[in-house]
């Protein structure tokens, strides 16, 4: 009688153990995993997107800028420097998988936030320049532009988290050792606050 | 006996504690900013800046505008956005407003933290064609500041107002239809077909195991567990209740064919597993009368900030 009852749990369990890991895998392992992905690599392509934005922007208001009898040389160099310097380097959907590359990426591109804040700043002393409808449309755009690209690195590092938490997790993360997906390296903090000093310059700032 | 489980009690402990100071951080976290109002309407004063006679003019303004260009316009005052700069703190507010309709993702939040002297409009990524970040600028610098700095803010605000109407105008947007499209945030369910596949495979293997413990009933038993699982996951009762009659006839099929439970195939007798009433569907309704977001509006950070 007591060997049925060990035979039926026998049974039970193997099929529990069957429909278990059939719903793992399909359910919410692989696609799962797959989907966090895809959203790690679009947040990416926002990033990029954003930075390629703002480095088409600087040209214009670098030579706006130049315009202005007087300006300051150094924080104009500096700009131009720090840009040069970020697009220098190649900025491949790879460099987001290697933790040195992309710190090195997101530093160079932290400069260029602060050499444009920078700028920013000193254009305030340059009557001129403040009453001059295209840098002003020119900074409107510049505002936007950095305001975007801390949106799109906070998505970022929620998108890295997302998934480097599915991939790190249970019964995941045992698919994902044999399908190969690995943890991702996501922005640090201190690049953020390096960042988030842009959007701070009150651009308006009335003497 | 204890020592084994102690362990696991232990271990346990460990996690919970460490899950509750997960918790305490977020809160934490989110007790430094500021909350998120409720979408109360397309006009919310947090302060004493509007007079009664100011927010009915707002008021008919506004859904003049979401009657004619469907798009979804809301005008928040607060006296200060805390430690945040007003720009995140727009950004935060509409993406968990997701103001704009399904699909269009047309919408606009006007800004204004009065203490702070800070203005922002927050432009939904498929409006800033229409308002680009200059035009916000602008709309910003010629016709709020002017106003603010004279206390006259219902005037800049209306003023603010007409000038995005304008570029809305101006927009090829798609024509809104008779009201209802603010209304249907809650058609997705949250729940795909995809996760349907794993359920119904479980529940055929639970059933053909219990049809062959106790014949056409355990089939049946398997059948509603497997339309409770899906209803509980969020699927609509009609979707859950063909899974269960999907399971149920798997089940008798793979049961038969394994021919061991053979010649108890009665199973019909035990109805077709959906005892629910099937009157109310996982559907909470749509708001009745009133403003809603449309849930289609993502904010990427576009629109421009000023003061006043």
């Amino acid at each position: 009688m007591s060997n049925r009852y060990t035979q039926l749990l026998a049974k039970l369990l193997a099929t529990a153990a069957i429909a278990v890991s059939s719903l793992g895998l399909t359910g919410c392992g692989y696609n799962d995993m797959v989907g966090k992905d895809e959203g790690v690599k679009s947040a990416w392509a926002e990033i990029l997107n954003q930075y390629q934005r703002r480095a088409d922007l600087i040209p214009n208001i670098v030579n706006t800028v130049k315009g202005e009898a007087n300006f300051e040389q150094e924080t104009l160099t500096k700009v131009i420097e720090a840009r040069s310097k970020a697009t220098s380097i190649q900025a491949t959907p790879e460099l987001a998988n290697n933790p040195e590359a992309l710190a090195k990426f997101s530093k160079a591109q932290g400069e260029v936030s602060s050499a444009l804040s920078r700028l920013l700043v000193v254009t305030e002393n340059y009557p001129n320049l403040k009453a001059n409808q295209g840098f002003q449309d020119l900074r409107a755009q510049l505002e936007g532009t950095e305001n975007r690209i801390g949106i799109a690195r906070k998505r970022y590092i929620d998108a890295v988290k997302d998934y480097n938490v599915s991939v790190r997790s249970f019964p995941q993360n045992l698919v994902a050792m044999v399908v190969g997906f690995k943890e991702k390296p996501s922005l640090t903090v201190e690049n953020e606050a390096a960042i988030k000093v842009a959007p701070t310059v009150d651009f308006n700032k009335k003497p | 006996m204890w020592r084994p489980l102690s362990a696991t009690t232990q271990t346990l402990r460990t996690v919970l504690i460490s899950a509750s100071l997960m918790l305490l951080q977020t809160l934490v976290q989110a007790q430094d900013l500021l909350p998120v109002p409720a979408l109360t309407g397309q006009l919310i004063d947090q302060t004493t800046t509007l007079t009664a006679a100011d927010k009915t003019a707002l008021n008919t303004q506004l859904s003049s505008m979401a009657q004619q260009r469907g798009s979804q316009v809301v005008v928040l005052i607060v006296a200060s956005t805390g430690i945040e700069p007003i720009a995140d703190y727009a950004n935060r507010v509409a993406n968990t407003w997701k103001i704009g309709r399904k699909g269009v993702g047309d919408g606009v939040l006007l800004l204004a933290a009065i203490q702070d002297r800070k203005v922002r409009i927050e432009v939904a990524r498929n409006l800033e064609g229409a308002i680009p970040d200059v035009t916000a600028k602008r709309i910003i610098r010629e016709a709020i500041a002017p106003a603010f700095q004279q206390g006259r803010y219902a005037q800049g605000l209306d003023a603010a107002l007409h000038r995005i109407d304008e570029r809305l105008a101006a927009e090829k947007l798609p024509v809104p239809s008779a009201q209802t499209d603010g209304t249907g945030v809650n058609g997705d369910t949250g729940f795909s077909l995809d996760d349907l596949l794993p359920i119904v495979m479980t529940g055929v293997f639970v059933g053909v195991f219990l049809r062959r413990m106790m014949g056409g009933f355990g089939s049946g038993l398997a059948a509603v567990g497997t339309v409770f699982v899906a209803w509980n996951a969020g699927l609509a009762l009609l979707f859950a209740g063909g899974a269960g009659i999907a399971v149920l006839l798997l089940s008798a099929i793979f049961g038969a064919v394994g021919g061991i439970g053979g010649g108890r195939g009665n199973y019909r007798g035990y109805g077709g597993g959906i005892p629910f009433p099937s009157g109310s569907g996982g559907f909470g309704g749509g708001g009745g009368g009133g403003f809603s977001s449309g849930g289609g509006g993502d904010f990427g950070g576009g629109g421009a900030s000023g003061d006043w």
